[in-house]
């Protein structure tokens, strides 16, 4: 099982109405209506992972949260958001986080940290933006618009007032990093975090 | 027709009429005593009834949805592309029903029936039917038929809102609801256009009152140009742009007003035909049939409240040049079906047709209808 999914399973209890921001082929909210008993849908614009997702039998809605935003979705109408790989990829990702807590108690967010030593080295060295497996992108062509590390992430959620309840670190093939527990804004290729508003008193 | 059936093709198909004989009690209040509703059935049902696929038609359609009726027949059925072995209704897996709904005129009873009461047509004195009416009298054939639950309740426009009419009505019956190109209900748009269709064949001389048969004639005219006018929503301007554009019938004006361009020779051949195979007042029925469509009505205009009942998985998908049922409109009902939990799958597919898009195999439409409605028969052992 990919350590992100077992990670981000934990935190979703069962029957959770879940929301999945950019839920690509369906695997995360296919895995949580099995092993979680969740329901929910995912948004999606990727024309074959919507095709995916109705065949596997996760409801999807093709929407795109840049141009369309999330107005048709009611206050506090999920228990958990979720947004996995996706954040980096909208372009106002400040925006989003109101929303995902506007929607649901909780949000789970993961991204690319941009800080990876691997990236840092390679700028460092080459003088190129950097790639990697879990950017695998040119500076021109990349979806990643709004490329950040866990610290830039850290205090943007400070200063929205949002509460970090858990941040767990992977590497890029989402498997448990030991190092990256030491120095994960160096070591540490994808994070998830679970993000609540500062006053909520959910546990 | 070809000399031979395409493989696709459900091959020659004939319809059958079921006889009802018990009252049927109607929206308006009125009853029709005996009733038909005409027939055709697809692929085989399964040993427990499980693959049965309920397929509903829009205003101009009728039973024939596929296959055809004779080598001769120059065109197969109105939704041949979806329907047939290997389509995205697949008949190798599903067993496929599709009716001429009440009021129509292609065989079940309707205005051009004989009304038992006088032993004449009905004519005008036919009860306007409603959609619930029309899913009553369907469910009514499904216990005829055995089929205790649909696996998928399917149509496209005024068919798609039988889909969603089926899930409020009888959630225990259908597993799943596909509505395409539809609405939760019609616009003040909409309805105007349906008010000159209807003014047109009410205002023709030869309509008599609506009893026209009597007269021996048709209001042939009227019902042209209700046509014409129907048609020209069903299209997007871009598509009758790029299949007429301004091009003319000959080289030159000729300063009158006979048809020159090439659009109003196709309207006028469109409706011309239309008019020889359509009966007015079925056409003045079916276009009332969509005004009155509003199933959020009962519940203060939430059609979420209206959806609480719903048990089924929806798909709803809308066309980005469709104006006559606009995507937002799809995304009305998607919005409620969130609201309330239901389950449910959305995309608006890019297609230069205008609302006729959804009787047109795109690749995209082909490939997410084949996804789900694949699903739809896994589920079922189909």
């Amino acid at each position: 099982m990919r350590a992100d999914l077992e990670i981000i399973q934990q935190w979703v209890k069962p029957g959770h109405h879940v929301l999945d921001l950019g839920c690509g082929d369906g695997t995360l909210l296919n895995f949580l209506q099995q092993e979680r008993n969740a329901s929910g849908f995912g948004l999606e614009i990727n024309q074959e992972h919507i095709t995916t997702c109705m065949n596997r039998g996760v409801s999807v809605i093709e929407q795109n949260l840049d141009t369309q935003g999330l107005d048709n979705f009611e206050d506090n109408s999920f228990d958990v958001v979720l947004m996995t790989q996706a954040l980096q990829a909208v372009r106002r990702p400040d925006k989003v986080l109101d929303e995902m807590l506007r929607l649901g108690g909780e949000g789970i967010v993961t991204f690319p940290n941009f800080a990876h030593w691997r990236l840092r080295w390679g700028l460092a060295l080459s003088g190129y933006m950097p790639e990697s497996k879990s950017l695998p992108y040119k500076w021109y062509n990349t979806p990643n618009i709004r490329l950040c590390t866990f610290k830039d992430f850290e205090a943007l959620c400070r200063q929205k007032n949002i509460r970090i309840k858990s941040r767990r670190v992977v590497d890029g093939q989402h498997q448990n990093s030991w190092l990256a527990r030491f120095w994960p804004n160096l070591l540490g290729e994808i994070a998830i975090y679970r993000i609540t508003r500062e006053n909520s008193n959910d546990q | 027709m070809p000399d031979s059936l395409p493989v696709d093709s459900v091959g020659v198909v004939t319809p059958q009429t079921y006889h009802f004989e018990t009252p049927i009690e109607l929206a308006c209040g009125q009853a029709l005593e005996r009733y038909d509703l005409v027939v055709e059935t697809y692929g085989e049902l399964n040993g427990d009834r499980s693959n049965a696929v309920l397929i509903c038609h829009a205003l101009s359609g009728h039973h024939h949805a596929a296959g055809y009726h004779s080598m001769e027949d120059r065109k197969p059925g109105w939704w041949d592309t979806c329907i047939g072995p290997g389509k995205p209704v697949d008949t190798n897996r599903f067993f496929v029903v599709c009716l001429n709904n009440l009021g129509g005129c292609h065989g079940s009873t309707g205005p051009n029936s004989i009304n038992p009461a006088t032993g004449k047509l009905y004519g005008p004195d036919f009860p306007v039917i409603t959609v619930g009416d029309w899913v009553k009298s369907q469910a009514l054939l499904a216990d005829r038929m055995g089929i205790e639950c649909w696996a998928a309740v399917v149509g496209g426009s005024l068919g798609g809102m039988q889909a969603l009419q089926w899930s409020l009505d009888y959630p225990d019956r259908l597993n799943h609801s596909v509505a395409v190109a539809s609405s939760p209900r019609l616009t003040a748009q909409n309805i105007a256009f349906n008010e000159v269709a209807r003014q047109a064949i009410t205002t023709d001389r030869e309509f008599h009152d609506g009893r026209y048969y009597d007269f021996d004639t048709v209001p042939r005219r009227g019902l042209m140009l209700a046509r014409m006018v129907g048609h020209i929503t069903y299209l997007s301007d871009a598509s009758m742009g790029e299949k007429f554009g301004r091009e003319l019938r000959d080289q030159a004006y000729k300063f009158g007003y006979g048809a020159e361009f090439q659009v109003e020779s196709y309207l006028r051949y469109q409706g011309e035909r239309f008019s020889e195979s359509f009966d007015a007042n079925t056409y003045l029925l079916m276009t009332r049939t969509l005004d009155y469509f509003d199933p959020a009505y009962e519940c203060g205009g939430d059609l979420s409240k209206a959806l609480a009942k719903a048990r089924c998985e929806f798909l709803v998908l809308s066309f980005s040049t469709d104006w006559r049922f606009t995507p937002a409109r799809s995304e009305e009902m998607v919005n409620a079906m969130i609201a309330t939990r239901r389950k449910v799958s959305y995309a608006e597919i890019d297609a230069p047709w205008g609302h006729d898009a959804f009787l047109i195999p795109t690749p995209r439409y082909t490939a997410i209808f084949a996804a789900y409605m694949d699903r739809v028969a896994r589920e079922v052992g189909a």
